[in-house]
């Protein structure tokens, strides 16, 4: 065991840092409270490759592994929770591609979205009645000779206003022969699509900057050779593809909580109480204790999860584990960031209370944390 | 990034697993019963190799690193705590130092039959009235030509009564300036030396097998060949072996945590209530989730440690970060291990009753759990 970065990890690490501090650090502020969609950032992390992290080269990716962007995310985070998540979706949607995608698709998408130019990607699995149950999806794909024809309404599509590409999750076979999750199939939907209409963004409590937004399907018609994988096979590429995102949750949320805590470090040796600064008091030491210990063990832990994917060896109860924990602790760090700051946590001045808006989701997206313990105690429980 | 084990590594926590599982385990009730000294179990160990696991061949130990240590004190501990602890003891507080700290003949004489469990050490650090504080440390040793004089007592002396050699720190500088700092020293003190004594050994709330005492030295006269690692050098000496030491107490909360979910997973199975194993209840497996999940960040922020003392590098918050985090885990897995147990987990006839009283020590011996906060909190904010 050794826990050294390689030359690759340090320098994706070292890349998005330098970027992450010059660019979009002084930007964060700005982008969560005028709501702006990062476009202009996503053009620099695409210059610096690191939209397709985990893709390989002959497909404009970064071919850096899931360790290197899980470092990657986590730097993003640390300077706006926003762009990270519609990087992570970006990252997401390029490497379900490259993994699942026939030669022509991975050629338009993954070049595409690797080099920013469609703009970002978009993952529409969720539904205004189905969320952790996937099974119960209403939307549609007939086939029509060499179409399938989409009906259907998608919700919380993270950049899904933005998105050149988005892949869309259907059912393609009737419930009574495909009971649950089996009659789902994947189809890969371009902007601007006739029948693809976008709703209207969702105004959050947090990552203000990313665009979340409903996507209806009215008679949306695409191309045969739009089916991702195989037909019916949707579910499978759905799992898969999340036990990756949730090493990209945990980062960014492992990203917004050593942001808060670096803040609170820094607070608690300037504010001064009762003649010394507020860091000599054990009242701020033990909670600047349990932040940093709660955020290295979820750091080892996305460490992990990331490593096994590396090593194509089973990691999705890790991934559970990682984005579980990673998440419920950023929510106390940041919590913890607030009390230490005092009225300032509660200010837009400082950062602490953005950071808690921000952290708030990622218990919720790419499934819940109580998602995450069925998927926990079905590991334990088989055994 | 790498979390493989070495193949040496596997077979030393293969070893401990069968052993512990086939020698350990079916007596760890009744030593827990009795109270007694595990006396063939420590013998057993010897023949393992540890006892002195990290100490080289040439002076009767295993020559392994930490991390092999580590996961031998959990199989041990998950076993038997009382067991983890001796094991501990004798490797961490007394071999470690004396091998890193001690002269060529003391390594000869005093190590080389420890390390190879033919001898027990123990290490008398607190006292009754001085704990985590050393400044307010009592015993003292005054030099008189070439001899020195001990004087003073020791309590919670885990194998004190069993043991051959005491690690004994002592003051032995005391500047009548205001605000200056005591100095101390570190001697090696054989049991029999005239003027040592033993209380009766502590009635304890766990780790019944691991019997403790008070130490007294009255008058007992040492050479300067008893002192190990420098006159006035002893806090460093004690400092760099807790820091070690908390490996193992990291490992040993690891270990406890471990059976008491394991042994929580097969009664969940086997349990009915209201028709179905009480396992298919998301009430259940929640918190067997939670336990999973926290048992595996404990180990990584405790693997993490060891690699790093592996490596030679400084591993003080590391060290405690993995203490902290994996006695707090312990506590609250085994209290969680109670209640999945109900009324059958409060009574002796189970075994997680004993993982509860067991677990509750590791959040105390070798730095509490808030000692571990200031010196995380201190590494933090000197940054």
């Amino acid at each position: 065991m050794d826990l050294e970065l390689t030359e690759t990890q340090t320098f994706v690490q070292k890349t998005a840092r330098d970027f992450a501090t010059r660019v979009i650090q002084p930007k964060a502020a700005e982008i969560d409270k005028k709501e702006i969609f990062p476009a202009e950032i996503m053009k620099g992390l695409a210059a610096l490759g690191l939209l397709a992290v985990n893709v390989p080269e002959e497909l404009g990716g970064a071919a850096a592994g899931a360790v290197s962007y899980a470092l990657a995310m986590q730097e993003v985070a640390r300077a706006c929770a926003s762009c990270a998540v519609t990087m992570a979706v970006t990252n997401m949607v390029g490497e379900v591609i490259a993994t699942f995608g026939t030669d022509a698709q991975k050629k338009k998408y993954c070049t595409g979205l690797a080099d920013g130019s469609l703009v970002a990607g978009a993952f529409g699995l969720s539904e205004p009645g189905a969320g952790s149950d996937p099974g119960g999806m209403r939307t549609v794909a007939r086939e029509d000779s060499d179409s399938y024809v989409l009906d259907g309404e998608k919700q919380w599509i993270t950049s899904g206003a933005h998105a050149g590409v988005i892949v869309v999750w259907a059912r393609t076979a009737p419930a009574d022969t495909h009971p649950g999750t089996r009659g789902i199939s994947c189809l890969l939907v371009e902007k601007g699509t006739p029948g693809l209409k976008i709703g209207r963004a969702e105004d959050k409590m947090g990552i203000r900057g990313s665009n979340t937004v409903s996507l209806s399907f009215e008679a949306c018609r695409v191309p045969k050779s739009a089916l991702l994988g195989h037909l019916n096979g949707g579910f499978k590429i759905a799992m898969m593809a999340l036990d990756g995102g949730r090493i990209g949750i945990s980062a960014q949320a492992i990203g917004i909580a050593r942001a808060a805590l670096e803040e609170s470090v820094q607070y608690a040796r300037d504010r001064k109480q009762f003649d010394k600064p507020i860091s000599e008091f054990q009242a701020v030491q033990w909670k600047l204790a349990n932040m940093k210990v709660e955020l290295d063990a979820a750091h080892l832990l996305c460490m992990r999860a990331a490593w096994l994917k590396d090593q194509a060896r089973p990691f999705s109860r890790e991934a559970s584990m990682a984005k579980l924990f990673a998440s419920e602790a950023s929510n106390r760090i940041v919590n913890h960031a607030v009390q230490i700051h005092g009225g300032y946590g509660y200010i837009r001045e400082f950062a602490a209370e953005r950071h808690l808006r921000d952290a708030r989701v990622t218990t919720i997206y790419e499934g819940t944390s109580e998602v995450q313990r069925i998927v926990i105690a079905r590991g334990l429980l088989v055994g | 990034m790498d979390f493989e084990l070495t193949e040496e590594q596997r077979l030393i926590r293969d070893t401990a697993h069968d052993f512990a599982r086939t020698e350990i385990a079916p007596k760890a009730a009744e030593i827990d019963k009795s109270g007694r000294w595990p006396a063939e179990i420590i013998s057993k160990m010897a023949e393992l190799g540890f006892l002195g696991m990290a100490i080289p061949e040439e002076y009767g130990g295993a020559g392994l690193d930490a991390l092999s240590y580590a996961m031998a004190m959990e199989e041990i501990s998950a076993a038997c705590a009382s067991c983890g602890v001796i094991m501990s003891v004798n490797n961490s507080l007394f071999c470690d130092p004396v091998y890193k700290f001690g002269t060529a003949e003391q390594k000869k004489d005093v190590l080389t039959p420890v390390a190879a469990g033919k001898k027990i050490g123990c290490f008398g650090l607190t006292e009754p009235m001085s704990g985590s504080d050393a400044q307010t440390m009592v015993t003292e040793a005054k030099k008189t030509g070439d001899t020195w004089t001990l004087n003073g007592a020791k309590n919670w002396i885990t194998n004190g009564p069993h043991a051959d050699y005491v690690l004994v720190f002592a003051v032995t500088e005391r500047p009548s300036a205001p605000g200056a700092k005591v100095r101390h020293t570190a001697f090696l003190v054989p049991k029999g030396t005239p003027g040592f004594t033993l209380n009766p050994a502590d009635h304890k709330l766990g780790i019944h097998g691991a019997h403790s005492c008070t130490i007294f030295f009255e008058n007992v006269k040492l050479p300067d060949s008893a002192i190990v690692g420098g006159a006035g050098d002893g806090f460093k000496v004690a400092m760099a072996t807790l820091d070690g030491g908390r490996i193992g107490i990291a490992a040993q909360a690891l270990g406890i945590a471990r059976a008491a979910l394991e042994v929580s997973v097969a009664y969940a199975k086997e349990r009915k209530s209201f028709g179905v194993p009480i396992s298919q209840h998301q009430a259940i497996q929640f918190m067997l989730s939670d336990m999973a999940t926290e048992l595996d960040a404990a180990r990584l922020l405790t693997w993490r440690a060891a690699t790093m003392k592996d490596k030679g590098v400084r591993h003080s918050a590391e060290s405690a970060a993995a203490k902290l985090y994996a006695s707090e885990t312990a506590t609250k897995v085994a209290h969680r291990a109670i209640q999945i147990h109900g009324g059958y987990g409060y009574s002796t006839e189970y075994p997680v009753e004993r993982h509860y009283r067991d677990a509750r020590i590791t959040e105390i011996y070798e730095g509490t759990s808030e000692i571990q906060r200031i010196v995380i909190a201190a590494s933090l904010l000197k940054g």
